[in-house]
């Protein structure tokens, strides 16, 4: 089931319990893939047109009025087109949008570099106390979604569209600002985020293994608020933290991390992600290679700082 | 309707709310006075005659709702909410003072009866139409009031909010473009005409009425109109004078944001003073 399928099943089943729930598209039902909400329950659906602005300051006057609204749209445009009115409308004003922006960084493929968001995270980190996610499979997904209905107060969450993912149990426990750790290790912490870079962190951890490095994996869940204590006890257990994202490290979650680590416990780190580069067009594997997204660009950064 | 006594004493509550206004901003010595005073009329109707509100309860359920998107003529709403008893006079003193509950542009979280933070232009009628939304859908018969400067309809985000209205037929939504004809640059007509704004609002899908917006019985009448709709929104276009009632500020092209000295904002008031 693509991730999108279970972002919409999510909602339909969620609008059982929570009356107030909504769901507000902007002319991106048919990508985000909320179609069957809509056609379950059509008065809790609203479609704003191709006008982003207004799909928050709607969002936020709804969520005024007591309801629960999920709004979605390209992450490219949630992080940069719409920010001013998420930031005042929604959060400034205190109310409680669920904000996602769907098809974070490459992961736009071929709609390319117009459409590819590297920066969405770094945007949204400057919004005091905003819950920020990127839920890396559908299990952590559909909690997550959960979790952020429960949680009063406006979230972004960068939402994986196409293709699908288990890397959790079922009976998992998610909680807002928890990390979860999916793999023990001693000489080395990777810390990734998202539907790509997890799984090629899981990899990469493999390929250490056969060279003797024992790597733990982390999967932060969210950026905003980050699992400072997790992280820093594995800064202290390893001595070298390794951040893989599929954005920006500049401004994203290694540059989250490494502004923990400055303030509490420098600590050796090395970030995998986006440099100083737009997006383009290609496939999936064309761009985790051009952008050195993957398991190989990891097990490169981890020996270079370990010496070996 | 509105009686004659009822227009007499509307007359004379905004008379007060504007030397209410201008001893706020004289206090602090500086602020949007031109914008605070153009929507003295409009706001005193509203609150002191049309909107079903409790100064006691401001989150009332089902109340009437207004979204000042021109947050900065703020400080006219407070004084309003404050002689409503929605807060103490007193704190019309502490306008834009550190840790103050009245900012110079309106916040829901500070004050007591602000119904949306507005600040940044072109952003409450978006926020309008999706508190007008949820109403209908929860089948409320309350009203939602919003007012939009001249100056801000240069703001697109307006533009997607008047398709949405007539989309959403939100015909409990009635708004008023405060047109005073001067924005911070200038005359509207010299930096960004709005041309036929009638028309323009009324290509948009939405009932329109116009009339001038310091007579307190023709906004009324064009207001009870507006309520008649039963599926498009409503678009009240008030013919004001930036910094109305004040000779120091009115028409002034630099009354958006002045200095207001103690004594010239005393010279207005007493002016104001011998209407009462």
């Amino acid at each position: 089931m693509d991730m999108r399928q279970v972002y919409c099943n999510t909602l339909i089943e969620a609008a059982k319990k929570y009356d107030k729930l909504m769901v507000v598209e902007a002319d991106l039902m048919n990508a985000t893939g909320t179609g069957p909400f809509k056609k379950a329950y059509p008065n809790k659906f609203v479609d704003v047109g191709v006008a982003e602005a207004n799909l928050i300051g709607v969002s936020s006057g709804l969520s005024n009025m007591g309801k629960i609204p999920f709004a979605a749209t390209f992450g490219c445009f949630a992080g940069r087109r719409d920010f001013d009115q998420f930031f005042l409308s929604a959060n400034y004003a205190h109310l409680n949008v669920k904000l996602a922006g769907t098809d974070p960084g490459i992961s736009a493929q071929f709609n390319g570099g117009t459409h590819m968001p590297f920066e969405d995270i770094g945007i949204m980190k400057t919004v005091p106390n905003l819950v920020i996610t990127e839920p890396c499979d559908s299990i952590s997904l559909e909690k997550t979604i959960y979790n952020l209905i429960d949680h009063y107060g406006s979230s972004y969450m960068r939402l994986q569209r196409k293709g699908s993912q288990t890397i959790y149990k079922e009976d998992e426990k998610f909680e807002i600002g928890k990390a979860k750790v999916l793999k023990d290790g001693n000489d080395v912490s990777i810390v990734a985020l998202g539907f790509i870079m997890v799984p090629e962190a899981l990899e990469a951890a493999k390929l250490l293994e056969k060279d003797g490095i024992s790597a733990a994996v982390i999967d932060p869940v969210c950026v905003k608020p980050l699992d400072n204590d997790l992280i820093l006890k594995y800064a202290a257990k390893t001595n070298l933290i390794i951040s893989a994202e599929n954005h920006q490290v500049s401004s994203g979650l290694g540059s989250a991390i490494a502004n923990l680590l400055a303030n509490e416990r420098p600590t050796k780190m090395r970030m995998v992600g986006i440099k100083e580069e737009f997006g383009q067009v290609g496939t999936l594997e064309y761009l985790k290679n051009h952008y050195k997204l993957n398991a190989k660009e990891i097990v490169k950064q981890a020996k270079s700082a370990l010496g070996k | 309707m509105i009686t004659k006594e009822e227009l007499q004493q509307l007359n004379k509550e905004a008379n007060n709310v504007r030397i209410k206004t201008l001893e706020t901003i004289g206090n602090l010595g500086v602020g949007h006075i031109g914008g605070s005073l153009s929507v003295v009329e409009i706001l005193t109707l509203l609150y002191f005659k049309e909107m079903n509100i409790d100064p006691k309860n401001p989150k009332m359920e089902g109340r009437d709702l207004l979204v000042l998107s021109k947050g900065h003529s703020g400080p006219t709403l407070y004084s309003i909410l404050a002689l409503k008893g929605f807060f103490p006079l007193a704190w019309l003193d502490t306008l834009n003072k550190g840790g103050t509950n009245l900012p110079s542009h309106c916040d829901r979280v500070r004050t007591p009866g602000i119904d949306m933070t507005t600040g940044s232009l072109g952003q409450g009628l978006s926020a309008a139409c999706g508190m007008a939304l949820s109403c209908k859908l929860d089948g409320l018969e309350n009203y939602t009031y919003a007012i939009i400067g001249d100056g801000e309809s240069d703001e697109g985000q307006n533009w997607e909010a008047a398709m949405f209205a007539s989309q959403y037929k939100l015909n409990k939504l009635i708004a008023f473009t405060d047109y005073n004809k001067l924005q911070l640059d200038g005359t509207t007509e010299s930096i960004m005409d709005l041309g036929d704004i009638e028309g323009k609002w009324r290509s948009f899908g939405w009932n329109v009425y116009r009339c001038d917006g310091h007579n307190i019985s023709e906004i009324e009448a064009k207001i009870q109109l507006a309520k008649l709709s039963n599926n498009k929104p409503n678009m009240i276009i008030l013919d004001t004078i930036k910094g109305k009632g004040a000779a120091f500020a009115e028409n002034k092209l630099t009354n958006h944001n002045m200095p207001v000295s103690k004594e010239v904002a005393k010279e207005a008031i007493d002016e104001l003073k011998k209407e009462l």
